[in-house]
């Protein structure tokens, strides 16, 4: 199964982490992620004022480097910007022929884009992954935090169900660990308002850790670097149950059985390759 | 207030929102699933009411657009269709461009926080509240 992958600026940064244990992960599922040359940020941000073209240009040009390969990502926010800048460009004519004019390319809307969590439902199957297991995470109580990026809006990102999806927790029940499952998993983390609103975002963060905690889970696995920051820099854990953060890509390497040096090997291998090209 | 002459503000908000306010019945429902309204003065169904009554003054000067994450939840649930994430960029981005001013830049980040938030979070924090 060969997939074109953008990684994004922030599995280069902060969210390292989530890219080493999902490509050793992936190499051992037969997974093979080739990296863009030379992309770019995405924008982070889907644009939603009407005449904003300009913040389209970079998703789109990136959809139309993968070549018509399936394109996926690991970032819940670039995989958000670049499901819908496609769906922009299959629906509506004129943005299209805007942005592809400027851009000097020829895109229709093309190719499969996916985020890798759907690479392991559709294409692999958690079935297959489940047999895949080698140290299963038995007795770990760990809960799902879907956020709103890879569900909402529904009709463009066509991931799961927004208001009672699934994926996730399959992942967790394939990894043998047990499924925790909490009320505000599907609810706004704060986003950036945690860089300009602090105190909001640490009201939505601490209603979220506060109902998994009281769930019995010790852990939240989450596909978005900045949900993740936000759950565990905004919300007071004081005096009490610790409540950790994941993403889901450590559990799946942990269950895999990957060790440290094989992630670092699977890192070095990316560096020397692209090295090399 | 120091805006450009280039027609009413409001106006501009809805056109580039590209939703029609009047389609709105009040039902609130987006207000009862934003799950930022604690910091917010007027509630997301408000906002589209001055909308439809034209009240540009209470809206330039609201707090809610800004506390507003585009998290898509009243989108989700309404069941007129309407986007009111796409209603709220209208209003700040309207704001951002006709008065000139960006809300927020990197003068206001700390080097701690500088160095501890993700690239993901200064990018969409920066392209929420800059033009």
């Amino acid at each position: 199964m060969r997939y074109r992958y953008f990684p994004g600026c922030t599995l280069k940064g902060q969210a390292k982490n989530m890219e080493n244990t999902t490509m050793a992960a992936a190499k051992a599922l037969g997974i093979e992620l080739v990296e863009l040359d030379q992309w770019q940020c995405c924008g982070a941000v889907y644009p939603l004022y009407e005449d904003e073209l300009i913040s389209l240009l970079s998703p789109v040009r990136t959809l139309a480097a993968a070549e018509g390969e399936p394109l996926v990502s690991l970032c819940a926010a670039c995989h958000h910007v670049l499901k819908r800048a496609q769906d922009l460009m299959q629906r509506n004519e004129d943005a299209r022929n805007k942005v592809t004019d400027y851009l000097e390319i020829d895109y229709q809307g093309e190719g499969r884009v996916l985020h890798f969590l759907e690479v392991l439902r559709d294409d692999l199957g958690f079935d297959k992954l489940a047999e895949m297991i080698k140290k299963p995470l038995e007795g770990r109580k760990i809960a799902a935090y879907y956020g709103c990026l890879l569900l909402r809006p529904s009709k463009a990102m066509q991931f799961d169900n927004p208001e009672n999806p699934t994926i996730m927790e399959d992942l967790i029940k394939a990894l043998g660990a047990e499924v925790v499952k909490t009320p505000y998993r599907t609810e706004c983390c704060g986003a950036y308002l945690s860089v300009t609103e602090e105190a909001v975002a640490r009201d939505t963060v601490s209603r979220i850790i506060d109902s998994a905690r009281s769930a019995g889970a010790e852990a939240l696995i989450t596909a978005c670097p900045l949900c993740r920051y936000n759950l565990e820099n905004c919300a007071s854990q004081e005096g009490k149950e610790p409540v950790k953060v994941y993403y889901f890509s450590e559990l799946l390497a942990e269950a895999m059985g990957l060790q440290f040096d094989q992630l670092m090997s699977a890192a070095l291998e990316r560096r020397r390759n692209k090295d090399g090209n | 207030m120091a805006t450009k002459s280039k027609g009413r503000l409001i106006d501009e908000m809805v056109l580039q929102c590209g939703q029609d306010p009047a389609e709105c019945f009040q039902c609130a429902k987006c207000s009862a699933a934003c799950p930022v309204t604690a910091a917010m003065d007027l509630l997301p169904h408000q906002v589209i009411r001055y909308l439809q009554l034209g009240l540009e003054e209470e809206l330039v000067n609201s707090k809610t657009p800004w506390i507003c994450a585009s998290c898509f939840t009243c989108a989700a649930r309404c069941p007129r269709d309407l986007d009111l994430a796409r209603m709220m960029e209208g209003i700040r981005l309207t704001l951002l461009r006709r008065r000139e001013g960006n809300k927020f830049g990197p003068a206001d980040l700390t080097a701690e926080q500088l160095a501890k938030l993700p690239q993901q979070a200064l990018v969409s924090g920066f392209r929420k509240y800059n033009k």
